[in-house]
């Protein structure tokens, strides 16, 4: 009893000076992108995420961490509303993008998912040239003259690190690319609308460790120009690539901070546990 | 040097292997007997076609129509029957299998309704070739005045190529990855087009595979014709007019008795199995080119 009395001291003790060092953070470091507040998900009746406040910082990198099945994809899909193509999933509470509560069925889809881009785990480029493939998206928004159409390309192309790899060859299939180039592809796919925020599904996770690294050195330079929020398994890469972190677990969202203060001084005793390899 | 001591448990183990080398070499010669005596029939049957019919396969097959009993002639007129009457079988067919299959996994996938609608395909796939051919003896032809006609033979055949088409569209537009879709959606573009611009691309190969093969297989039905076209024997373009096949023909001719018209049976018979063996090798290709592409 007294021995648990103890630990249970310590751990306010924790809370306590780690509440001052994300205070002292997160308010102040950058505004407010997206806020979900009071967030839940249902897969039918699952209760898969539950109760969630969150802030994500503009311009930052935020990950989601947690073991399988913790709900932290089911997070991010909600963020562009992209699980309202299936039957039976259902969203209540609200996220706030620039203040607005996208959850609104009077919300714009086409608005949604021009300034939140998506990037999945398995690379898919679609079955059409490079060119086109980044193309797409940008003809299905604005009417562009072939030169400007050209300068997007090429623009989105840059900024997923993948220009001087694929310049000679934009007619040809995006298909013939390696797995890390196709995910590069899909990135400059995403960015080519200009959106504000870029969710991150475990984009290197059916990677190999060079085009990984690739990867991450690219979300440290997409950060410049987007809001960055990445669901990733591994821990060293979230604490590599992420300026913000929130640990999740059973669909709670169990710490939220800079990712320094999680990795170094975890509030909670559960996320110690994770990163720390004893679970998950 | 030390001589190697076999201990019990090595001797067990080569008793194991040997016993299982005994069983593998017994399985993999049922395996190959079975392979054989498959492959034996098909062989049978394709020297039977080029024996009997090959002597007969001639220009004139292409150029003259079906002759009296005895006299010379050729199959042009079937031949030009079946080539219409599957075109447009083919052709009706076709949109509305893609249609239907379209509508099958992209919108009835998640639906009750759905299931239904893909046990119900499954039966009409299976359905005998002739119960067709009598439904639309009873809802086309009779309703039309009794008339035999191309388009009653075409509808039939369309009845064929349906269920195939609907089939292999569902198939392979469910075999393009769900994530294709979702990146596709979240870039804001709306699922109809989607479905045409991104999904389609993905899938033709196996859509153009599964419309070939229903043409290889309605090139040699002879019962959905039989109260529907009828046949002619003579040369007619008229597809509201009864109209002449080559199975058709091989049906009239085979067991006629009459020496040449039973030359032009099994000369239409080989003509029949090299049109269908070449679709087929045409589909193989083109399924083999998508499989490679979707990884």
């Amino acid at each position: 009893m007294t021995h648990l009395t103890r630990i249970d001291a310590m751990n306010d003790a924790r809370l306590a000076v780690a509440a001052s060092v994300r205070d002292a953070i997160l308010p102040t470091d950058a505004p407010v992108k997206i806020a979900a507040r009071d967030l839940n998900f249902w897969y039918d009746r699952f209760h898969a995420v539950k109760h969630i406040n969150l802030e994500v910082p503009e311009k930052r990198v935020t990950a989601l961490i947690g073991p399988s099945g913790c709900g932290k994809s089911t997070l991010l899909r909600v963020f562009n509303r992209i699980y309202a193509l299936y039957p039976k999933l259902e969203a209540k509470g609200e996220v706030l993008l620039d203040g607005e509560n996208i959850l609104d069925p009077k919300y714009p889809m086409n608005r949604l998912r021009s300034k939140v881009g998506m990037v999945f785990q398995k690379p898919v480029p679609f079955p059409m040239t490079i060119y086109e493939n980044v193309a797409y998206g940008i003809r299905h928004h604005e009417k562009l003259n072939k030169a400007d159409l050209d300068a997007r390309v090429e623009l989105a192309l840059r900024q997923a690190a993948l220009w001087d790899e694929v310049k000679d060859k934009l007619k040809e299939s995006g298909l013939g690319l390696s797995g890390g180039q196709q995910q590069r592809l899909c990135i400059a796919r995403a960015v080519a609308l200009k959106p504000d925020v870029l969710l991150l599904d475990e984009p290197t996770s059916a990677l190999d460790p060079i085009s990984t690294s690739r990867i991450e050195q690219l979300v440290e330079e997409l950060k410049r120009d987007f809001t960055i929020m990445i669901v990733t398994h591994n821990m060293q890469q979230a604490a590599r690539v992420s300026d913000y972190t929130a640990f999740m677990y059973l669909g709670d969202l169990v710490e939220h901070g800079a990712t320094e203060q999680i990795f170094s001084n975890p509030v909670k005793q559960q996320t110690e546990d994770y990163i720390t390899g004893r679970f998950g | 040097m030390n001589a190697i001591v076999m201990t019990p448990r090595d001797i067990a183990a080569a008793r194991l292997y040997r016993r299982r080398r005994l069983v593998n070499i017994f399985a993999i010669g049922l395996a190959c007997a079975a392979a054989v005596f498959g492959l034996a029939f098909l062989g049978w049957i394709l020297w039977t076609l080029l024996s009997k019919g090959l002597a007969h396969l001639s220009l004139s097959l292409f150029t003259q129509d079906q002759p009296p009993p005895l006299e010379a002639g050729g199959l042009r007129n079937a031949i030009v029957g079946s080539l219409m009457m599957c075109g447009m079988g083919v052709a009706i067919g076709t949109p509305l299998g893609i249609a239907a299959g379209t509508w099958l996994a992209e919108v009835g996938n998640h639906r009750k309704l759905g299931t239904v609608v893909r046990f119900v395909n499954d039966i009409l796939l299976s359905a005998p070739s002739i119960v067709l051919g009598l439904f639309v003896y009873a809802a086309f032809v009779m309703q039309t005045g009794g008339n035999f006609s191309a388009i009653g033979g075409a509808l039939a055949l369309a009845f064929i190529v349906l269920p195939v088409v609907v089939r292999t569209t569902d198939e392979m537009l469910r075999l393009v990855p769900v994530q294709m879709r979702e990146a596709a959606l979240s870039l804001g573009v709306p699922q109809w087009k989607v479905t045409m611009q991104v999904l389609y691309r993905s899938a033709l190969p196996g859509i153009v595979t599964g419309v070939l093969l229903a043409l290889a297989r309605i090139s040699g039905e002879t019962a959905p014709l039989l109260f529907t076209a009828f046949g002619n024997e003579f040369f007619s373009l008229d597809v509201t007019g009864a109209m002449s096949a080559v199975p058709l023909v091989m049906y009239k001719f085979a067991g006629s008795g009459y020496e040449n018209w039973e030359h032009l049976a099994w000369a239409g018979a080989l003509l029949v199995t090299l049109f269908v063996l070449a679709v087929s090798l045409v589909a193989r290709t083109l399924l083999l080119r998508n499989k490679i592409s979707n990884d």
